[in-house]
């Protein structure tokens, strides 16, 4: 019967249909070879092959299986790769075992160290439950990330949790007073944890002497030593007459720029480390500088102008310019201590304040729209890198005495008197920062502007590109996460070298003279020979008149 | 990154501070399905967010049947209503390249030129156009050069079907630890450059299916990328240090992996000497 016809050239049944006959004509019509050959086709397929060992027979079997119990879709689009997969899952029972202990160690080892810091430490009683719920320097992270997350700043709440409990850790086990997770800091192989934080009046460790060495360069100042050079034998080479800039010394710790100490660590769960305290010289150097950090404490700083330190010290010198440049407080919240004797001015301006108890926090729209309703709570860095100006070339009385004994002459030159630099006091209201060229300093915004009653006020700079501030109500809080460098419109451009240092004074006695010309040689040599001539005349008149003595 | 699997991903890339309110979080959830409704796309992705002086753009990526294709871009001040983008010309992306400092936050802001040829200028002039190029038309030239030089997906991700439009590898199951550090791993997800240029042996070793982009191996400068293991080594985070913000995440043998750009949407051309 016809049926479906006429099948058109296109259609699969094409050619294949002829009326009287079925389409599998062609095949063995006898049931007997027809099982002849099927079990030909069988033995075929379960030829092993060569190479691999595999023969179809199975492996067909296998992925059937395997299509049949996963049921993807479109599975004839993806069988090439299922065929794959099957062969390769033949030979992955083999290695697995080697392959899994050796991989994932690092992770293993990584996951120990953060269960450590769930662990309580052993031998705690209650006496510790009860300090420890008392005054804690232990800042709560939780809360702080809590309120920078409703402007989309901070990290997951596990590791906001887990830099928590890293935290505890520090604070039992250095004596601290106040804490704070001041933010991360980005690296090329690791990153930075930051925790700022103040000892206990008193019980700070005693730093090593490695500040003297580089203090005694800087003694001989303002002594021009240029008298001493022309007494010198004339074999020696002469003396060089640089003289380094004076050595700015570094703040003491615990006030201006070393005001807190900042501990680091990579990850929370591998020990804090402790930074060492800033030098003006590394502050005046990081400014010129802009390099990313690589996460090693220990790593060089190459550079130039060359930075004095290594990486603890670039980092130290970064974060030391970020807290002047960004930390901020709302206004009224601190407030200068009552000073007994108003008469005697500070050098430098405060650098104290405390908490004002009468602080009566503005609401949140007040915050966001005016920027002096924010001051600066941390003292600023000036040009020479310190909060507090001192003047390198005045001299102590020690070296004043020294002076008179050696001085000899009158020095050439007097030293130049170096202006004395101020900054901005303690407390100035954001307003007064200036902007990069047309954009504030600062960008204020409420967290979330369709429920104001609860909103937070959010504070980013432009400045400092990842550091945040937020107030809401009496509470505030800083925090910074970026890769740690200041932000600039224009290109980075470095520094150039110095030009080369003259070697020697320019005077007559080293001074080649010119060579004479063809001219001038010729009019001396015409000068000579006449000079001859004459003195050769005058001997002749002599010699006559000798010959005449000598006759008498 | 997928919009479906956005807030696990957030969690997985806030390892540099930046991410998304939990408001935004939740219209997000919302809008970008309204998009892929409204917009017929086959996949959403959230591309990130630039940040300006006044305010931020969020901005989401549509992609049709064809993901190597020309992604239509949209871009939001609110993560409320999506306003659809001009598709990008190479113009527009000579011209914002020339253009220096932040976003400013409103889109219909313009910018002057500042260091142009008088005879450019001049040309504009008699071509009848003004010397002023929008907001709108830098934002969208620096997600196409962003997207272009940074945007990357793990080998294997994609396929190119013999009908040359590429599409998700349903058997990728995720790169190994070991894979996952080394930067020949993950593709540029763009026209390729260097393919061609690839010796016959290598050529060899390649197979056209998943081999059809660049690698990152062979970025100018050497180290633009940072390769990361964060939360105890169970994610693996790379950060282009070209564009400052853009970060990328992987977790292991599984098929979670996307990128986002949270920053100023400028170029870092100091690169070369902060290495």
């Amino acid at each position: 019967e016809r049926g479906h016809g006429p099948y058109q050239p296109h259609e699969p049944g094409y050619g294949l249909y002829q009326p009287g006959h079925s389409p599998y004509d062609d095949q063995i019509p006898d049931p007997k070879s027809r099982t002849l050959a099927i079990q030909n086709a069988k033995a075929y397929l379960l030829k092993s092959s060569t190479t691999s060992g595999l023969n179809l027979y199975d492996h067909l079997a296998n992925m059937l299986t395997k299509i049949l119990d996963e049921q993807p879709t479109n599975a004839v689009d993806i069988i090439e790769n299922i065929s794959k997969d099957v062969k390769w899952a033949h030979f992955q029972k083999k290695m697995d075992t080697l392959r899994d202990e050796h991989e994932i160690l690092p992770t293993f080892e990584a996951a120990e160290k953060r269960k450590a810091l769930f662990l309580k430490a052993n031998g705690e009683g209650d006496e510790e439950l009860e300090e420890e719920i008392g005054e804690t320097p232990l800042p709560n992270v939780m809360e702080t990330a809590f309120y920078f997350e409703q402007a989309g700043i901070g990290l997951s709440k596990d590791e906001s949790y887990h830099i928590f409990l890293a935290l505890k850790k520090l604070i039992s086990v250095q004596p601290i007073q106040t804490c704070r997770f001041w933010g991360k800091i980005l690296g090329l192989e690791m990153n930075y944890i930051i925790a700022e934080v103040q000892y206990h009046e008193g019980e700070e460790e005693e730093e090593t002497e490695e500040e003297a060495v580089t203090e005694e360069g800087g003694k001989w100042v303002g002594e021009v030593e240029d008298e001493e050079e022309e007494k010198e034998k004339e074999d020696e080479p002469p003396k060089s007459t640089y003289k380094p800039p004076p050595v700015i010394p570094k703040e003491e710790n615990g006030t201006g720029a070393n005001k807190y100490v900042y501990f680091v660590c990579n990850e929370p769960g591998k020990p804090w480390v402790k930074l060492p305290p800033v030098t003006p010289a590394q502050i005046v150097c990081a400014r010129k500088i802009k390099k990313f950090f690589t996460g090693r404490l220990d790593a060089p700083v190459v550079s130039f102008p060359p930075f004095p330190g290594n990486e603890a010290n670039y980092l130290r010198a970064q974060i030391a310019r970020i807290s002047a440049g960004t930390q901020i407080s709302p206004i009224g919240f601190y407030q200068f201590a009552e000073e007994e004797d108003e008469e005697e001015e500070v050098e430098g301006g405060r650098d104290t304040y405390e908490e004002n108890p009468d602080f009566q926090p503005l609401s949140v729209a007040e915050m966001v729209d005016s920027l002096s309703a924010w001051v600066h709570n941390v003292q600023s860095i000036l040009k020479q890198g310190r909060c507090v100006w001192l003047n390198p070339l005045q001299k102590t009385e020690e070296e004043e005495e020294n002076e008179e004994e050696e001085k000899a002459e009158e020095p050439d030159e007097l030293p130049q008197e170096l202006q004395q630099e101020i900054g901005p006091p303690l407390l100035t209201p954001l307003s007064e920062d200036e902007g990069i060229q047309n954009i504030p300093a600062w960008t204020a915004q409420p967290s979330t502007n369709l429920i104001p009653q609860y909103a937070v006020a959010v504070l980013q700079s432009n400045r400092w590109p990842g550091a945040y501030a937020f107030a809401s109500g009496k509470k505030f809080d800083n925090i910074y996460f970026g890769w740690g460098h200041k932000y600039s419109p224009e290109n980075h451009t470095p520094a150039l070298p110095p030009p080369v240092q003259a070697e020697y004074p320019s005077g007559p006695e080293i001074t080649e003279t010119r060579d004479p010309t063809v001219e001038e040689e010729l009019a001396f040599k015409a000068a000579r020979e006449e000079a001859l001539a004459t003195a050769e005349e005058e001997e002749d008149e002599e010699g006559a008149e000798e010959d005449e003595e000598e006759d008498d | 990154m997928e919009a479906s699997s956005l807030p696990a991903a957030l969690d997985l890339v806030s390892g540099g501070g930046a991410g998304l309110s939990p408001e935004k979080r939740a219209v997000l959830g919302s809008s970008l399905l309204l998009l892929q409704r409204d917009y017929r796309f086959e996949r959403v992705w959230f591309w990130g967010c630039i940040q300006g002086v006044c305010g931020a753009y969020y901005i989401a990526e549509g992609l049709g049947p064809d993901r190597a294709a020309p992604r239509s871009r949209l871009y939001s001040l609110n993560c409320v209503e999506w306003s659809l983008l001009p598709p990008v010309t190479e113009e527009m992306v000579t011209q914002a390249g020339q253009l220096k400092g932040r976003f400013q936050g409103d889109p219909s802001f313009e910018y002057e030129y500042t260091e142009r040829n008088a005879e450019d200028v001049e040309r504009l002039f008699e071509d009848g156009k003004e010397p002023m190029i929008k907001e709108e038309a830098r934002l969208v030239a620096t997600i196409e050069q962003i997207d272009r030089a940074v945007g990357i997906i793990p080998r294997g991700a994609f396929v190119k079907t013999p009908l040359g439009s590429v599409s998700e590898n349903r058997n990728f199951e995720g790169l190994s630890l070991a894979e996952a550090k080394r930067l020949s791993s993950y593709f540029h997800f763009t026209e390729p450059v260097n393919l061609k240029n690839k010796t016959l042996l290598e050529k060899a070793d390649l197979d056209p299916s998943t081999d059809f982009l660049d690698s990152l191996e062979h970025d100018i400068p050497q180290g633009s990328w940072t390769v990361q293991l964060e939360k105890g080594g169970t994610v693996v985070v790379l950060r282009s240090l070209l564009w400052l913000g853009l970060t990328f995440y992987h977790v292991p043998m599984t098929k979670q992996y996307g990128y986002v750009y949270f920053g100023n949407g400028e170029k870092n051309l100091d690169l070369p000497f902060m290495l």
